[in-house]
């Protein structure tokens, strides 16, 4: 079925069951992925999946929801009906509506999408680049962690008032993480993640070097002292905070009382001045830019911090008609809607005569601790209270000289993090997800093996 | 259960499909294959979020798709696609073989049709029939959320459950054909407590496998106190100081640490990709000699339970580790073929669109002798971690686990609550250091996330002492 079709299809069934208000999102698509073990294909993997999700409004305006793989005629009813049953649950204090900016423009990027290469092409291609990656250095034994995928799919939201829009995309990645050993020492591991609309976008030889590079850098390690440092992180370190502490910007979760921000903290300097961040799904270089969001609304570049201060919360709907405002394009489709950003873009403000500009981690020839990459966010991470410690991949920098960080954390609070940005390097740099350059914090607590 | 709308050249649920079965299987076959699976899948999911004093969220979802995976010496082609069709089947299949780059029509194995279904869904047809309604479930949450409002500190209050319904046919060129409905429900409880800068945060979940009635018996009251209780004793802890010291760790979710600092190392997904310090480590000394850590799918109504694994096999009961000593790993189809590990019925995925692989089940460190007071008071500076958060296993075996409540142990006896202290080391060096068992094993339900998805599974332990680790502070 084609996307007018499925609209078709839910319409006549809707009308069949008496549902006068309904809206739905969809997605289909192809994918196919590889991975090896030192040039043997480990598992191919090739799948077709469809899902919708259909809300429904009963009499009383009272949103049900379900979401179901199954577009059958009959499949289609199911869904429907298992909705409006749904719907007597309904939110009674927060009644959700269509976006009013469902049928508003949509801005497509202009981007060729491309064809499936095959799993035949993309065996070949991992495998080559796993023997390439093994053979830059003799310590690298395996590629334990590595995939390379193209994917292919569809999106689609409709309502009964008439909305409709869709879009389709074709998206590839490789991912390459190493494993080195010496003898007496403990094993590394470390890698890299590049992304493209196409295979033949994906600059595989940068994944391949940055893989090594990395890997081989952490191999001549030693502990450190636990203690409070000067810290310079990385641009994916810093998004991945960003990202993390997202509810600072999230009017649902300002709304759900597990925000550092409250209705009123719009205008509130939680930063230095010196510190702009904006959202902007729809930059040129996210691979991952979607037009529309999961009710509907266009996707749009949003300022979040401006010279410091708290300048938009991220809506759907309902929060957006709850702070008297519009939704920005950043909800996902449920009856309880859900908000998150798209894709950080963070810089330096034009006030920042107040930063340590000599601090640029090429050349600063004093003391610290270089932040590269953060781990397990999902458990060192609390929002609602502001608090993290991670595990972190990173450096000791002494006298100019750097050595691998053996084993260790970082722990602080985000409010304090942002108050105590001491430098944010001209520098920026496109990662996976989002354009940040290095940022230098005055002191965290590190946590190591001494 | 059984869709009107599916054509008799359609997988139909809860009817003989071993023709048709056959017939596809066959053709794999025929085509190259040494060995092709097909997973097929029904299920009928949903779940209920309360907050403060109303539902906020009632979701159903319904999927139906298949898996097919194909066998070729040691590589294998894994397809998925909701078109359960026979055309939509073969088509899968062509698309494995082809995948595979399967040309010569030689195989190792010849397809002797399928064995006689074994039903192991029988006494299982009327669950979905006696599962809590919506209604009984928003009533149930409701109350439970109302018995978290204690206090006014207690700024938010949610209540959440999921109801995961699940149909499976299973037949294999082995001759395997099974089929068996899963019934996984969960309930959970959060709040966070805020009196002028302090804020902390309290949960439990709760789950069961196989007993429809579950959710009608919970003790909503006793899980509420619970979680308040926890939330209370952290609102205006310190943060702890970092550094190297010996540690309690409470029994139930404190097995997540041996879950996820030891249990996946001894999958034989990890020693296919030589992720694992154990590989070579059979029959020799991995852990003190106080620990045996047992990995089984048998335990009646516990969340990892199965009656077959998602290859077919009933689960087998793996002693792991005996008096320090490894001697077992957890393997699966492909990890038999690649490592030489006899399957344990450890074949587990989320749904249809993962290939199985070799996963945990209920997982724990057997009891000892020791009283959790025995524990403490052989500790003169240290930390007693009550209640354990997520972490994360690295490629190497580092793990870094959070404490959500924790107390520091000062000359035998628990003192103050700390905040947030995090549990960092490698399984290869703690596990030699646990050094006392106590004698009150109790599980907990747990979502275990890995290659083949996320998967229900219990974690347990009783208190167990580990002499040294670092401890990740302010």
């Amino acid at each position: 079925m084609n996307p007018t079709e499925i609209t078709t299809h839910i319409s006549s069934a809707a009308n069949i069951l008496n549902i006068d208000k309904w809206d739905y999102g969809a997605s289909f698509s192809n994918d196919y992925s590889v991975q090896v073990d030192k040039g043997t294909a480990k598992q191919l993997k090739a799948s077709q999946k469809q899902v919708i999700t259909l809300r429904v409004w009963n009499k009383d305006n009272l949103v049900g929801i379900t979401t179901t793989s199954d577009l059958s005629e009959t499949g289609i009813k199911k869904a429907l009906r298992q909705a409006n049953i749904a719907s007597e649950f309904g939110n009674k204090n927060e009644i959700t509506d269509f976006s009013p900016l469902a049928k508003d423009p949509i801005q497509i990027k202009e981007v060729d999408k491309k064809n499936p290469l095959g799993i035949k092409k993309l065996l070949k291609i991992l495998r080559e680049a796993e023997s390439r990656l093994i053979n830059s250095h003799e310590a690298i034994k395996s590629i334990p962690y590595n995939g390379l995928s193209e994917s292919f799919y569809e999106r689609i939201y409709a309502n009964s008032d008439g909305a409709f829009r869709n879009y389709s995309k074709s998206q590839a990645a490789i991912y390459l993480y190493a494993r080195a050993e010496e003898k007496d020492k403990k094993p590394r591991s470390s890698g890299s993640v590049k992304l493209g609309y196409g295979v033949e976008d994906i600059d595989i030889e940068s994944c391949i070097k940055e893989a090594a590079k990395k890997t081989i850098a952490h191999l001549d390690y030693s502990s450190i002292k636990t203690g409070k440092y000067l810290v310079c992180l990385s641009p994916e370190a810093f998004l991945t905070l960003m990202n993390a502490f997202s509810s600072i910007f999230n009017a649902r979760s300002i709304i759900d009382g597990v925000s550092l921000s409250n209705k009123n903290s719009i205008g509130e300097l939680i930063s230095i001045p010196a510190l702009n961040i904006y959202d902007d799904g729809l930059n040129d270089q996210n691979i991952s830019s979607a037009p529309f969001d999961g009710e509907g609304t266009p996707t749009k570049k949003l300022s979040l911090i401006n010279k410091g201060k708290l300048e938009n919360f991220i809506h759907s709907e309902s929060t957006a008609k709850i702070f008297n405002t519009k939704p920005t394009g950043h909800a996902g489709l449920g009856s309880k809607v859900s908000v998150s950003p798209d894709w950080l873009v963070i810089e330096k403000s034009n006030e920042c005569s107040d930063l340590n500009t000599y601090l640029v981690h090429t050349n600063y020839q004093g003391d610290f601790v270089y932040i590269e990459e953060l781990n397990a966010i999902h458990a060192g991470v609390k929002a609602s209270q502001g608090s993290f410690s991670l595990p972190f991949e990173g450096w000791l920098y002494r006298n100019g000289e750097k050595r691998s960080i053996e084993s260790a954390t970082v722990a602080g609070d985000i409010k304090y993090l942002l108050k105590n940005i001491i430098n944010i390097e001209n520098e920026k740099e496109l990662t996976t997800s989002g354009i940040s350059p290095h940022v230098w914090i005055n002191e965290l607590s590190i946590t190591g093996d001494e | 259960m059984v869709s009107a709308s599916i054509k008799s050249s359609e997988i139909r649920f809860g009817e003989c499909n071993k023709k048709l079965l056959e017939e596809v299987i066959f053709y794999g076959i025929s085509l190259g294959a040494d060995f092709v699976e097909i997973f097929i899948e029904n299920s009928d999911n949903s779940s209920v979020l309360a907050e403060e004093d109303f539902i906020t969220n009632v979701c159903p979802s319904f999927n139906k798709g298949a898996g097919i995976r194909i066998f070729k010496d040691k590589r294998d082609g894994f397809v998925s696609t909701n078109d359960l069709s026979k055309h939509g089947l073969m088509r899968s299949i062509s698309q494995a073989i082809e995948m595979l780059d399967i040309s010569k029509k030689t195989n190792k194995l010849i397809f002797n049709g399928l064995e006689k279904l074994k039903d192991y869904s029988e006494s299982k047809i009327d669950w979905l029939n006696k599962v809590p309604t919506i209604n009984e479930v928003s009533e149930k949450l409701l109350l439970s959320t109302k018995s978290l409002k204690k206090d006014k500190k207690v700024v938010v209050r949610k209540g959440s459950y999921a109801r995961n319904w699940q149909e499976v046919i299973i037949a294999s060129s082995d001759g395997t054909y099974a089929t068996d409905i899963r019934l996984h429900q969960t309930v959970g409880l959060n709040i966070i407590a805020n009196d002028a800068q302090y804020r902390s945060n309290g949960s439990r979940r709760f789950g069961s496998h196989g007993i429809p009635n579950e959710f009608r018996l919970w003790d909503h009251e006793k899980a509420s106190n619970e979680v308040y209780e926890s939330s209370m004793n952290m609102l205006y802890a310190d943060y702890v100081q970092a550094g190297q010291m010996p540690v309690v760790l409470a029994n139930k979710f404190g097995g997540v640490i041996f879950h996820e600092a030891c249990g996946h190392l001894l999958e034989t997904t990890q020693i296919e990709r030589g992720t694992t310090p154990f590989s070579n480590k059979l029959n020799k000394k991995i852990a003190h000699e106080s620990v045996t850590a047992i990995d089984e799918g048998i335990s009646e109504g516990s969340f990892g339970s199965l009656s077959i694994d998602d290859e077919g096999m009933e689960p087998e009961k793996s002693i792991l580790i005996k008096d320090g000593i490894l001697k077992k790993f957890l393997s699966d189809r492909a990890g038999e073929l690649r490592t030489g590990h006899k399957r344990t019925g450890s074949g587990r995925r989320q749904n249809y669109s993962f290939a199985a692989a070799s996963r945990m089940r209920n997982t724990y460190i057997a009891k000892g002798e020791f009283t959790k007071e025995e524990l403490i008071n052989s500790i003169s500076d240290g930390l007693y971690c009550k209640s354990m958060g997520g972490g994360s296993v690295g490629a190497t075996g580092q793990f870094n686990f959070a404490v959500e409540e924790g107390y520091l142990i000062k000359n035998g006896k628990l003192t103050k609550p700390v905040k947030g202290a995090t549990l960092i080391g490698d399984a290869k060096e703690v596990m030699p250091k646990i050094s006392m068992c106590g004698n009150d094993l109790e599980l907990a339900p747990g979502f275990c996330g890995s290659v083949s998805g996320s998967v229900n599974v219990t974690v347990g332990q009783p208190h167990i002492k580990v002499d040294s680790i670092t401890v990740g502070g302010r």
